[in-house]
C-alpha cells in the first residue's frame, strides 16, 4: 500500500516537473504542446476510492495552471478526465475492468493504446475549448485538440511501455 | 431531510466533480477578465522558484544572440547620442524643469509563452525592486507587455500575445492613433484596430506606441505595416502589424515606471467624476 502510495507521489511530482519545465517549451511548429502530465491520471490505481482521483487530478491540473498562467483550464479539463475515466476503462479493457483486475504493466498493446488515445483526445477538447472560450473559434479549438493529441498519445504510450517493468 | 442525505452520499462521486469541475470553470473565467486572474498566477516563489533554476541552465545556450542583441542597441544609443551633441548648442534644457519621467529597471524572462491564446511571461523582479501593476515591458527593439500581478520577487507581464490585451499605437507617419489587439493566430502578427479611413497608409510603414496611456512613453517600436484592409462598417482600417521583437525569444526586458503616473490618473479622474 504504502509502496503504491509513493509511487503515485513521485509520479506526480515528476510528471509535473516534466510537463512544466520541459513540455510546455516544446511549441512543435508553433503552437503544438503535448501534455503528459495526465498519464498520472491514465495509471492511478484502480482500485483506489473515486474522490481521491478526483481530487488528486484537480490538484494536478491547478500545479499546471499555477505554472503556465492559464486561469484553470487544466484543473477542469484533468477533472473532467478523472470523472470519465471508468467509462473509458470498460470501454478499453471490458470484463477485465469488470473484474477490478487491470494491470497496466502487464496489458495488451491494443487495449492499452485505444485507452490512451480516448481519454487524451477528450481531455485536450475540454482544454482547448476553455483555454480559446470562443465557439467561433471551433475549427481552432479542433486543430489544436487533433495535432495536440498526436504529440500526447505518442510519448505517453512511450512513457508507459518504457516505465512498466515487466512487460515482455 | 434523510433523503437529501442519501442523495448526496449516493450522488457523493458526481457532486465532487460538478464542484471541482465548476471552480476550474470558474477560474478559467476569472481569468478571462482584465487584471482578475488574481489567484493563479506564475508569480510566486514555488512557480518561480523552478523557472529560476531552469533558467539558469537555460541562459548559457543564448549567450551569444544576448551579446548580438546588447551589441546591437549599444550602436544605437551611441549613434543617438553623438548625433544629440551636434546640435546641442541650438537646444537649451532647463535643468529645473528636466526632472526624469521614467525610471528604468531591468530584468530576465523566466517564462515566455506564445502557443496559447492568452500568454504571459514571468520576470524575476517582483514588489521588493518597486515594480507594481501596469508598468510597461519592453526591450530594446520594441514592447512586450504590461505587468499584471506581482509577489515580492516575480511578476507576470500581459503579454502583447493576448486577447485582453489592448495598447494605445498610432502610425509614424501621421500621427493616426488605433488600438493594438492580437486575433491569436500568429506570433509574429499583432492587429492594428480602429485607424481612420484618412490615414495615409502604406505597406512597411512604422508603427509605434502612441503615448496616450500613462503606461508607454510616446514613440517605442511596435512594428510594420504587413498588410491592411477596410473594417466591415467602412470607416475605418484593420491593419497587421509585423512586430520588431520576435516574441518567441526574449530574454532580457526592460521595465518602465512612469513617475507621473498618479498625477495622471488623479487629472483623468477628475475628468470622470
Amino acid at each position: 500500500m504504502t509502496n503504491v502510495t509513493g509511487l503515485n507521489i513521485v509520479r506526480f511530482v515528476l510528471l509535473l516537473l516534466i510537463q512544466v519545465v520541459i513540455c510546455n517549451h516544446i511549441n512543435f511548429l508553433g503552437y503544438i504542446n503535448p501534455y503528459i502530465y495526465i498519464i498520472f491520471i491514465f495509471l492511478f490505481p484502480i482500485r483506489e476510492e473515486r474522490l481521491l482521483l478526483l481530487f488528486v487530478s484537480f490538484l494536478l491540473g491547478l500545479m499546471v495552471d499555477l505554472f503556465s498562467d492559464s486561469g484553470g483550464v487544466h484543473a477542469a479539463a484533468a477533472v473532467f478526465l478523472a470523472y470519465a475515466r471508468p467509462i473509458l476503462l470498460k470501454n478499453s479493457f471490458g470484463m477485465l475492468y469488470e473484474h477490478q483486475s487491470i494491470k497496466f504493466n502487464s496489458t495488451e498493446l491494443g487495449s492499452l493504446i485505444s485507452y490512451v488515445t480516448l481519454g487524451t483526445i477528450l481531455h485536450h477538447f475540454v482544454l482547448f475549448s476553455l483555454e480559446i472560450f470562443n465557439i467561433s473559434n471551433i475549427i481552432l479549438i479542433l486543430k489544436k485538440t487533433l495535432f495536440s493529441s498526436i504529440f500526447t498519445i505518442i510519448l505517453s504510450v512511450l512513457l508507459i511501455i518504457l516505465f512498466s517493468r515487466n512487460r515482455k | 431531510m434523510q433523503q437529501i442525505f442519501n442523495f448526496v452520499i449516493r450522488n457523493k462521486t458526481f457532486l465532487l466533480f460538478l464542484l471541482l469541475f465548476s471552480t476550474g470553470l470558474a477560474l478559467t473565467i476569472q481569468s478571462h477578465s482584465y487584471h482578475k486572474s488574481k489567484f493563479i498566477n506564475s508569480a510566486n516563489v514555488l512557480t518561480g522558484g523552478v523557472y529560476g533554476t531552469m533558467n539558469s541552465v537555460d541562459q548559457y545556450f543564448h549567450l551569444n544572440t544576448e551579446n548580438d542583441i546588447l551589441a546591437e542597441e549599444n550602436r544605437r544609443l551611441r549613434e543617438q547620442l553623438l548625433n544629440l551633441s551636434t546640435n546641442k548648442d541650438t537646444t537649451f534644457i532647463d535643468s529645473s524643469y528636466a526632472k526624469s519621467k521614467y525610471r528604468v529597471t531591468t530584468a530576465e524572462v523566466y517564462k515566455n509563452s506564445y502557443a496559447s491564446v492568452n500568454n504571459y511571461l514571468t520576470l524575476n523582479k517582483g514588489t521588493n525592486d518597486g515594480i507594481a501593476q501596469d508598468f510597461g515591458v519592453i526591450t530594446s527593439n520594441g514592447i512586450v507587455g504590461i505587468i499584471d500581478n506581482t509577489s515580492k520577487n516575480y511578476a507576470t507581464t500581459l503579454s502583447i500575445l493576448n486577447k485582453k490585451s489592448r495598447i494605445n499605437a498610432k502610425l509614424k507617419a501621421s500621427n493616426h492613433i488605433g488600438s493594438l489587439t492580437w486575433d491569436g493566430v500568429s506570433p509574429e502578427f499583432v492587429q492594428l484596430d480602429d485607424v481612420s479611413q484618412f490615414a495615409n497608409i502604406k505597406v512597411g510603414d512604422t508603427i509605434l506606441t502612441g503615448g496616450e496611456s500613462s503606461i508607454f512613453p510616446k514613440g517605442i517600436g511596435i512594428g510594420t505595416i504587413a498588410s491592411f484592409d477596410t473594417d466591415i462598417s467602412g470607416d475605418t482600417y484593420t491593419i497587421q502589424v509585423k512586430l520588431f521583437n520576435d516574441m518567441t525569444s526574449i530574454g532580457k526586458v526592460y521595465i518602465l515606471e512612469n513617475l507621473d503616473r498618479e498625477e495622471i490618473r488623479s487629472l483623468e479622474n477628475k475628468i470622470n467624476d
